[in-house]
């Protein structure tokens, strides 16, 4: 068919091509993270790794795995870029946000190296939107160097429960403190306003916690203005895993499902707050 | 002078407030013009309403089952009112569900034009509401700068994909640019296109049709079809608008479906053109040089 050689023919100049049957698979994913203009991209053949950081104390990351994509071709074993993610998610939501029942837009995004521009070809219903964003030079990203053997507590849970308490979170209060530990209360948030503090305790044996591993009572407090970003990722979630390490500082993955049934991850990293830090070895 | 009208069936009283609604969206205050047959709201251009110029016509017997006129003057047998188009949506408002609308002009503190609404009622004792619209006369001396405006001599027109999706794309694309170019031809093709430093983004339609004008249809048309059909037509015309502008247009639409025309002289006119069964609006934007 001339219009699929024409294709393979552009795609030539491409070290990265992806194919999307449904741009709000990647939309949703990016809006999770999207809580400062620029993002670092990172592709790879495993997919697309999108990273976000704030005043070097918290980082996101969401992940597009390659297996999202109909179609995911990449040239190079690493291809990295930083990007406007505001424009890139008022391209991918060209033809409106909402998500009308039957109508999809469809994606082919491609990228042709370093120094050019993220070409973004959407389509619904007959209408073709062209797109060309300009890339720039990637920043090095923060390691927050948490890895799994230092976990001192994990819990996952339902992210129903965990939405209600986030969005009510207390904003005159600086700090979020979160108290996990294998005894009462096992899970506790506490925020300290002006109106006085308030406390949300999450029992072990809720049907909300799916699994509960802590194994040291640990009290660790986050500047609340660098958290609430986590939000957008929560409410698209269906799952939560809390892990804080032995340095104090959090982990929250959340997994949020896509509209084809398909599982994607988003992670936040927090570095707890400094200036009160608790000493937390028991 | 004096005005009076009574609107009765109810689909003609929410027909008459979606349409008083559209104009409301587009214009903070405009002109009602209204002669023996028709209401007209106008928006004239001036530097001070940005350039825009509405004309919006009304054919008043599809909307009034009583409509009585008296002008300034035997020979000048027509009224020009100034008000807020939004006053009268307030009051229009209220009667979604009336038994019937009374409009009149009316002397007050300062002239008006009077809504009165008769509700549905359970008891056989009638409710109705009464509202004021505040208007000032403009006087005969000014009416020249009202008058419908020419039809351009346009080099493409066309019909609009639906406003709906031309809407959802000018919303964001609202948030990368100011302005927006629109480019059309004669083969059924219209692009919008924004364009940045950081970023461009253009949507192509395709497959869209054209109206067909002859000097019969109307007597405004100053060309003749072939003009239209000398050009080449691939070839592509276009205009740079301000892209609040645009989407303000958009979406001040309340009354739909209908068949929207885009008239576009290269770089200078763009003219849009709503056709409804008993209502037009015309709806003129400034273009801004490439």
């Amino acid at each position: 068919m001339p219009l699929n050689t024409q294709q393979a023919e552009d795609d030539g100049q491409y070290v990265l091509v992806a194919k999307l049957d449904n741009a709000r698979n990647m939309s949703t994913i990016l809006k999770a993270v999207h809580f400062k203009e620029t993002a670092l991209v990172i592709a790879s053949a495993m997919g697309l790794k999108v990273t976000v950081e704030d005043s070097k104390c918290i980082q996101a990351n969401a992940f597009l795995q390659a297996g999202i994509f109909q179609e995911f071709l990449i040239k190079e074993e690493q291809v990295t870029f930083k990007i406007n993610l505001t424009v890139l998610l008022e391209c991918l939501n060209i033809f409106g946000s909402s998500s009308t029942p039957g109508s999809t837009t469809a994606l082919r995004m491609c990228y042709a190296g370093y120094g050019s521009p993220l070409v973004l070809m959407l389509e619904e219903g007959g209408v073709l939107t062209n797109c060309s964003i300009k890339t720039q030079e990637p920043d090095e990203t923060l390691d927050f160097n948490f890895c799994s053997t230092n976990v001192i507590n994990k819990i996952i849970m339902k992210s129903e429960c965990l939405k209600e308490a986030f969005n009510e979170l207390d904003m005159t209060s600086e700090i979020l403190q979160i108290l996990m530990s294998p005894d009462k209360p096992y899970f506790r948030l506490s925020t300290f306003g002006n109106a006085g503090s308030t406390h949300s305790d999450f029992p072990k044996e809720s049907d909300m916690v799916e699994a509960f591993n802590c194994t040291q009572t640990q009290t660790n407090r986050y500047k609340v203005s660098l958290l609430k970003p986590s939000v957008k990722a929560l409410s698209s979630s269906v799952r939560v895993s809390i892990r804080t390490d032995n340095r104090g500082f959090l982990s929250l993955q959340f997994m949020i499902k896509n509209e084809d049934g398909q599982v994607c991850f988003v992670e936040y990293y927090c570095a707890p707050d400094e200036d009160m830090e608790e000493d937390y070895d028991s | 002078m004096r005005f009076r009208g009574k609107l009765v069936d109810i689909g003609c009283i929410q027909h008459f407030t979606r349409v008083v609604s559209t104009i409301s969206k587009l214009a903070k205050t405009c002109t009602l013009r209204i002669n023996q047959s028709k209401l007209y709201f106008i928006l004239s251009e001036r530097v001070v309403n940005g350039g825009v110029s509405i004309w919006c016509e009304l054919t008043q017997g599809h909307f009034f089952n009583e409509f009585n006129m008296e002008g300034l003057a035997e020979d000048a047998n027509e009224i020009f009112l100034e008000l807020t188009p939004e006053n009268m949506v307030k009051s229009l408002k209220s009667a979604q569900n009336a038994k019937w609308v009374k409009m009149k002009l009316t002397k007050k503190h300062t002239p008006c034009i009077t809504f009165e609404v008769e509700l549905p009622s359970l008891t056989s004792h009638s409710r109705t509401v009464v509202h004021d619209v505040p208007v000032s006369v403009i006087p005969k001396r000014l009416w020249d700068e009202f008058e419908e405006p020419e039809m351009p001599d346009f080099d493409v027109s066309i019909y609009m994909p639906p406003l709906k999706v031309v809407r959802n794309v000018v919303d964001r694309m609202k948030n990368l640019s100011n302005f927006v170019v629109l480019s059309a031809n004669q083969s059924g093709e219209l692009i919008l296109k924004v364009e940045t430093d950081l970023v461009s983004v253009s949507t192509h339609f395709r497959d869209l049709t054209h109206p067909q004008w002859t000097k019969d249809k109307d007597p405004n048309v100053s060309q003749t079809p072939t003009q239209t059909q000398q050009r080449d037509p691939q070839e592509f015309v276009e205009v740079r608008v301000d892209i609040r502008k645009f989407a303000q247009f958009l979406s001040s639409q309340q009354v739909g479906p209908q068949r929207v025309i885009c008239n576009i002289v290269d770089n200078r006119i763009i003219h849009f053109f709503l056709l409804h069964d008993d209502v037009s609006l015309q709806y003129f934007m400034p273009v801004v040089s490439m």
